[in-house]
């Protein structure tokens, strides 16, 4: 049994989520539903049709002012000025030794204005850092993470059945892209973001309306076969579209470069940034370690934690961070940081799975990609 | 949640039907349904010894692993070896096709220490 502690917040839709028969586990500081009907199900109906999922747990700050984009290129790896009115990018704030203090999806609303989205769990350091780093900059730093809700409706129904429900014309709006408008009755930003590795869109509506618009998306979408889908699927997607998970494959002492996410980080933008000394000298050296993905040979599911050996069986080289059997491909995946030496594609490692050695095989990321 | 009134179970919640020396040992629907949908059975060899309270298998779900803890003393006669390619009869029929391993138990009169349905439903709170 799944004990709850008292403290833990609830999302506009935690009843609405226990009348459907969701499984309710803490999150980040919140009270989730994990799982509906089963994440197997659930995970097959986002990559066949669409599932939704309220992540109203996840945080949304503001950056506002003249000077929020140089106060955001400042505080993050990645270069905010650079996007586009309407558009948005995957970033992460680092401490100034390099270690990832959130990932996140930084939106440009409008010229001056910022949507931060970091991880739940993360919303107080990562508030607290850029409320720090903006000193001396003209920018206004607004959590709005209570009063805001997040509605994911991700698959490939997701855009034919939300497009009714909103003016905005989503077949138009690029992936990674955000509008302002109305969905589901209420007003609405609409991005077409994700974390599941299929198309979809995320709604950002007030608290108040979120009910609501959960509802009507869900009547809409009983004929596309839209389906409720908990945190659970949301992990076995992610991990399918090798996407990192803050606190599995990323945390403070972590770089984004030994996370295979270097691309992100802007080492050529003008300002400096927290972490640029750090981040620059280790880009030069090289990760010692890398996020790899391996496809387990054997029988077991390789787990967070679980050690990675050579192929001589020998000391543990690495440690899986996330690991499941995925459900689209039917067999056991997992992701795992290893000495480069032992990164590359085709190599045979072992992963202890409690007291056998399991042979794994290192293959690219992503393990799944959707079909154009 | 379904607690047939004929077995005998643990804390951990497996169940044991007993059929004269032997016993059919599986987990039950609580646990099942505790666990989500379930992957993998790892289960011990025919021939094998049980300890009772001693682990003798994992069962994974998409989301976690758990042992599987031997409810009585005894050997190992019979294996579900459909669990191998079919985990989900876990799920779908953990009473029946669901069944994990069959025991020539040591000492019958074991089972007695085990917890009737009565108890075993307080226990889960049904």
């Amino acid at each position: 049994m799944t004990v709850v502690p008292a403290q833990l917040q609830r999302t506009p839709l935690f009843h609405r989520h226990v009348a459907l028969g969701a499984r309710m586990i803490g999150f980040g500081g919140w009270e989730m539903p994990v799982r509906y009907d089963g994440i197997t199900s659930e995970h097959h109906a986002v990559r066949q049709r669409a599932g939704i999922f309220d992540l109203s747990h996840m945080g949304e700050l503001w950056l506002s002012g003249p000077g929020a984009g140089a106060a955001l290129a400042y505080a993050l790896v990645s270069d905010p000025p650079r996007l586009k009115v309407g558009r948005a990018h995957y970033s992460m704030i680092c401490t100034p030794q390099g270690g990832i203090i959130d990932d996140l999806i930084v939106y440009r609303v409008a010229d001056e204005r910022f949507l931060v989205v970091p991880n739940a769990a993360n919303v107080p350091a990562v508030a607290e850092a850029l409320r720090h780093r903006l000193a001396g900059f003209e920018a206004a730093l607004d959590d709005a993470s209570l009063r805001t809700s997040l509605i994911a409706v991700q698959g490939p129904k997701a855009r034919s059945i939300l497009a009714p429900l909103t003016e905005l014309p989503l077949e138009s709006l690029p992936y990674y892209a955000i509008a302002e408008g109305h969905a589901a009755g209420v007003p609405a930003y609409v991005a077409r973001t994700g974390y599941t590795g299929e198309d979809g869109f995320e709604l950002f509506v007030h608290a108040d309306a979120a009910l609501d618009a959960w509802d009507r998306i869900c009547q809409a979408g009983r004929e596309g076969g839209l389906a409720v889908a908990g945190l659970g699927a949301r992990d076995t997607l992610r991990l399918e579209a090798g996407m990192p998970l803050y606190g599995n494959e990323l945390d403070l002492a972590t770089t984004p470069l030994e996370a295979g996410q270097g691309r992100i980080v802007k080492l050529d933008k003008e300002s400096d940034f927290v972490g640029r000394a750090a981040l620059a000298s280790a880009l030069e050296e090289g990760p010692t370690r890398s996020l790899i993905g391996l496809s387990l040979h054997g029988r077991g599911i390789a787990r967070h934690g679980h050690p990675v050996h050579g192929p001589d069986g020998a000391d543990p080289i690495g440690l899986v961070t996330s690991g499941t059997l995925s459900p689209t491909l039917g067999k056991a995946i997992a992701m795992a940081y290893v000495p480069r030496a032992s990164s590359a594609t085709g190599t045979m490692l072992e992963v202890r799975i409690r007291t056998s050695h399991v042979p794994a095989e290192v293959v690219e990321l992503p393990f799944y990609q959707r079909p154009p | 949640m379904d607690v047939p009134d004929d077995l005998h179970y643990t804390p951990d919640h497996e169940w044991l039907r007993r059929a004269g020396d032997e016993g059919t040992i599986g987990i039950t629907a609580y646990a099942a349904d505790e666990l989500g949908d379930v992957v993998f059975v790892e289960l011990p060899k025919t021939g094998g010894r049980l300890e009772s309270g001693s682990v003798f298998g994992t069962i994974e779900s998409v989301k976690t692993a758990s042992d599987l803890y031997a409810p009585v003393t005894g050997e190992v006669t019979a294996v579900n070896d459909a669990l191998s390619s079919t985990p989900e009869l876990v799920n779908s029929d953990p009473y029946g096709e669901g069944w994990m391993i069959r025991v020539r138990l040591d000492d019958g009169s074991a089972v007695d220490a085990l917890e009737d349905a009565a108890a075993y439903r307080t226990r889960i709170g049904g």
